[in-house]
């Protein structure tokens, strides 16, 4: 037999799962989120999540190309992910100018500096918010109320729920508008149903695992509770559906193993909280999330999965 | 619920294209040649010489050391030479090669096909028996079977559990055995279960064979002490340590033997073999024997007799298809690509499954995204992205500190993987090296 046989060690199948799924997969559950963030701030919205999109992408392109002379991954999504992630977290009457400087910090420190995908320490989409936030605090805080589909820079402000609870001032939303997203703040965190939504597609598709986003919900409720704060309007208020869902169960940033994100997402809540209540910005998420990154290293290391043989079931 | 093992485990494709196949017997070759090493230990010593006659049945080569078994020649004629063979990796390693002349047995190997129910040897009888006649795991890992039989001091087997789940993707072999021998499998049990002297066996048997449950459940009315176990289809079912948490739940400590569960693992097939060889007095020289395949004209399973060359095996199952790019000894997990056909069929092989040419190739690699998908699905708890990480650098104390040594080599990190990393490849490197390590440090605390 003349044929050339290929030769390699077991496992000879593959599940099929790819890099470039997953985050399909995650930009498909955003798809709630984002069609909401469009019915409530119309053309702001439009302009604000193309620009971040395109932005990423594009940088990620320039920088693969020009400045690290590799392949270019740009078809995996991550980038675009990054991009929409983002946008969701700015308001709709964000100049362009600032959201491209927002997706360079994003892509270019936050991801290619690590060395791309895989490699970072920090969610890219977060560095580049928190950057804009601390550079630019007049504009990233300022929130144009819901329904203004025409308008995009000239759109009409107002004090966001969150901000009024930290003030200790009355909320003029209902639980009910909070839930479906009728309230002013970034453009993907207003609609808890939205969010919740792709959630649940998630989990089915596998996506991620509950474990992250579960612990951040009930140490934020626990913490509101120890701070007696309403715990129902501190989970709906803010970035907290979006931070805890989308942002920190980022798989590159986030804990290896179920122990490790329950820890992970149990700090991320009980933070999120104590920042909201004693810290000077109103909203405490992104650098909740920020900070147990950091850590995320230190819980890989200490805190290791289950082993087999570890518990013995009574038969 | 069903039961099943409890940590991690994958859903691959079952692609049972042979299912139902009834058994066929595969034509005498011209020529068989029949490795020397055929089980896990040492490579067992040829009793025979060139020009000699030798018949169904006849032992040609003895068990050299305490790990190892016999091995008797699968058909009658004469022995041409001993000499070396390709094996199915493509090593050349000693082997008998004999020329096929009729098809005359040994007159003690009892040929009806009656079946003898009433065991009349005792327990250590009967462990001889098995060991004269060669015996070994059948289920792939060719562990002589007359050693798990003789547990060590200080343990003591409560049950018997047969591993029946063939949790492998394409292998049909022991699903077709069960429904074509199932009294016979279950006075195996029966053997097996009077050897060690446990009154208690459990058949594990994944669900998707519910016709190989049926009719298990039913002869099984006849021997009260044997339970027909369903589980739910999960891989790596067929390991040792996951079918004994699936069945009695209980779980093999890292570095522990099976046995310290109370518990002894023995192979469906191997049950078969048990009972032809004790109440049959016949030795392992033939199996079943599937060949698969996506691009196969006719899946089937073969009863085969050890050392006939596996392209005859191919050729009786419809050639080989002109798109085939891999060709697999064993099944898609945990299986070994051959480097050619050159190689003969052993008492391990329970598979031929040749693999198209497009979904031969890996996929490229690409940066681990720590997504933990590898960590979800690893039935040891271990995490393979790291072991990956620190085998690639060559750090083999933090290998073994997170425990690369439980490693079972399953494959469900690398079938899992999105970036499809190569994690169990390394993972395999780094055991290698740490393996070496563990034992360099025994050898000289032996000698302090």
């Amino acid at each position: 037999m003349d044929k050339k046989l290929i030769v390699s060690l077991s496992p000879h199948m593959h599940s099929g799962n790819t890099v470039k799924g997953a985050m399909y997969g995650v930009l498909i559950a955003l798809i709630p989120a984002l069609i909401t963030s469009l019915v409530f701030f119309g053309l702001g919205a439009l302009i604000v999540i193309l620009t971040s999109i395109a932005s990423c992408v594009l940088f990620e392109f320039l920088i693969q190309k020009f400045l690290l002379k590799q392949k270019t991954t740009i078809c995996d999504g991550s980038a675009i992910l990054t991009g929409l992630l983002l946008a969701f977290n700015l308001p709709s009457n964000l100049p362009i100018w600032i959201i491209l400087i927002g997706s360079l910090v994003a892509i270019g420190i936050g991801k290619m500096s690590f060395g791309g995908l895989g490699n970072n320490i920090f969610n890219p989409a977060l560095v580049g918010r928190v950057f804009l936030l601390i550079s630019f605090p007049v504009q990233m805080t300022s929130w144009p109320e819901p329904g203004q589909l025409s308008s995009y820079l000239d759109a009409t402000t107002a004090a966001t729920p969150l901000a009024l609870l930290s003030a200790d001032k009355s909320v003029p939303y209902s639980l009910l508008d909070m839930f479906i997203g009728a309230t002013n703040g970034s453009l993907g965190e207003i609609s808890a149903i939205a969010l919740l939504l792709g959630f649940g597609y998630m989990l089915i598709r596998k996506i991620i695992t509950w474990h992250i986003p579960v612990a951040i919900f009930v140490f934020a409720a626990l913490m509101s509770l120890i701070c007696g704060m309403d715990p129902i309007q501190q989970l709906f208020s803010g970035g907290l559906m979006l931070g805890a869902i989308f942002m920190a169960t980022d798989y590159v940033s986030s804990p290896m193993n179920k122990r490790g994100m329950l820890i992970y997402g149990a700090f991320i809540g009980a933070l999120t909280i104590i920042i909201r209540k004693f810290g000077a910005y109103p909203e405490g998420m992104s650098f909740a999330i920020l900070i147990m990154n950091a850590f995320t290293p230190l819980i890989n290391t200490y805190v290791k999965p289950k082993r087999f043989g570890e518990v013995v079931k009574n038969g | 619920m069903l039961k099943t093992f409890f940590l991690g485990g994958i859903h691959p494709a079952e692609n049972k294209l042979s299912a139902q196949k009834k058994v066929e017997l595969l034509d005498l070759p011209k020529q068989v040649i029949i490795p020397l090493g055929q089980h896990i230990g040492a490579p067992a010593q040829a009793v025979v010489k060139k020009g000699d006659k030798v018949k169904v049945g006849t032992l040609i080569a003895q068990a050299a050391g305490f790990v190892s078994a016999n091995i008797h020649s699968s058909v009658s004629g004469t022995v041409l030479k001993v000499d070396v063979a390709p094996d199915s990796s493509g090593n050349l390693k000693p082997a008998i090669f004999i020329d096929v002349e009729g098809d005359e047995w040994e007159e003690t190997i009892d040929r009806s096909t009656t079946l003898n129910k009433d065991i009349t040897l005792d327990s250590k009888a009967i462990v001889d028996k098995i060991k004269e006649c060669g015996i070994v795991g059948l289920g792939g890992a060719t562990f002589p079977t007359h050693i798990k039989l003789m547990p060590p001091p200080g343990t003591k087997a409560e049950v018997i559990i047969i591993n029946a789940v063939e949790c492998e993707p394409y292998l049909t072999s022991d699903h077709q055995l069960m429904l074509e021998k199932a009294e016979e499998i279950l006075v195996g049990v029966e053997i097996l279960m009077k050897s060690v002297n446990v009154s208690k066996a459990i058949i594990g048997i994944e669900n998707n064979k519910p016709d190989a449950i049926k009719i298990m459940t039913e002869k099984a009315i006849a021997h009260p002490n044997i339970i027909i176990q369903p589980l739910k289809v999960k891989y790596p079912q067929g390991g040792e340590k996951q079918l004994i948490d699936a069945c009695i739940s209980r779980q093999v400590a890292s570095g522990a033997l099976p046995i310290s569960t109370g518990a002894v693992v023995q192979n469906v097939g191997t049950a078969f073999a048990v009972y032809e060889a004790v109440q049959k007095n016949k030795p392992l020289f033939e199996r079943i024997v599937t060949v698969t395949g996506k691009s196969v004209q006719k899946p089937s399973n073969f009863l085969v007799r050890v050392g006939t060359p596996i392209s005859n095996l191919i050729e009786a199952a419809g050639g080989l298809p002109e798109d085939t790019g891999k060709i697999i000894s064993g099944g898609p997990m945990m299986g070994k690509a051959m480097p050619s056909l050159n190689s003969n069929v052993v008492k391990g092989c329970s598979g031929i499954l040749i693999i198209k040419d497009l979904e031969a190739r890996r996929k490229e690699m690409t940066d681990c995204i720590r997504c933990a998908k590898c960590v979800d699905v690893c039935p040891m708890g271990l995490t393979p992205s790291y072991l990956m990480r620190v085998s690639e650098l060559s750090m083999w104390d933090k290998a073994e500190e997170d425990r690369i040594m439980d490693c079972i080599e399953c494959g469900s990190c690398s079938f899992t993987c999105p970036a499809n990393r190569t994690l169990l490849d390394y993972i395999r490197l780094g055991k290698g090296k740490v393996g070496g390590i563990l034992r360099a440090r025994a050898s000289s605390a032996a000698t302090k």
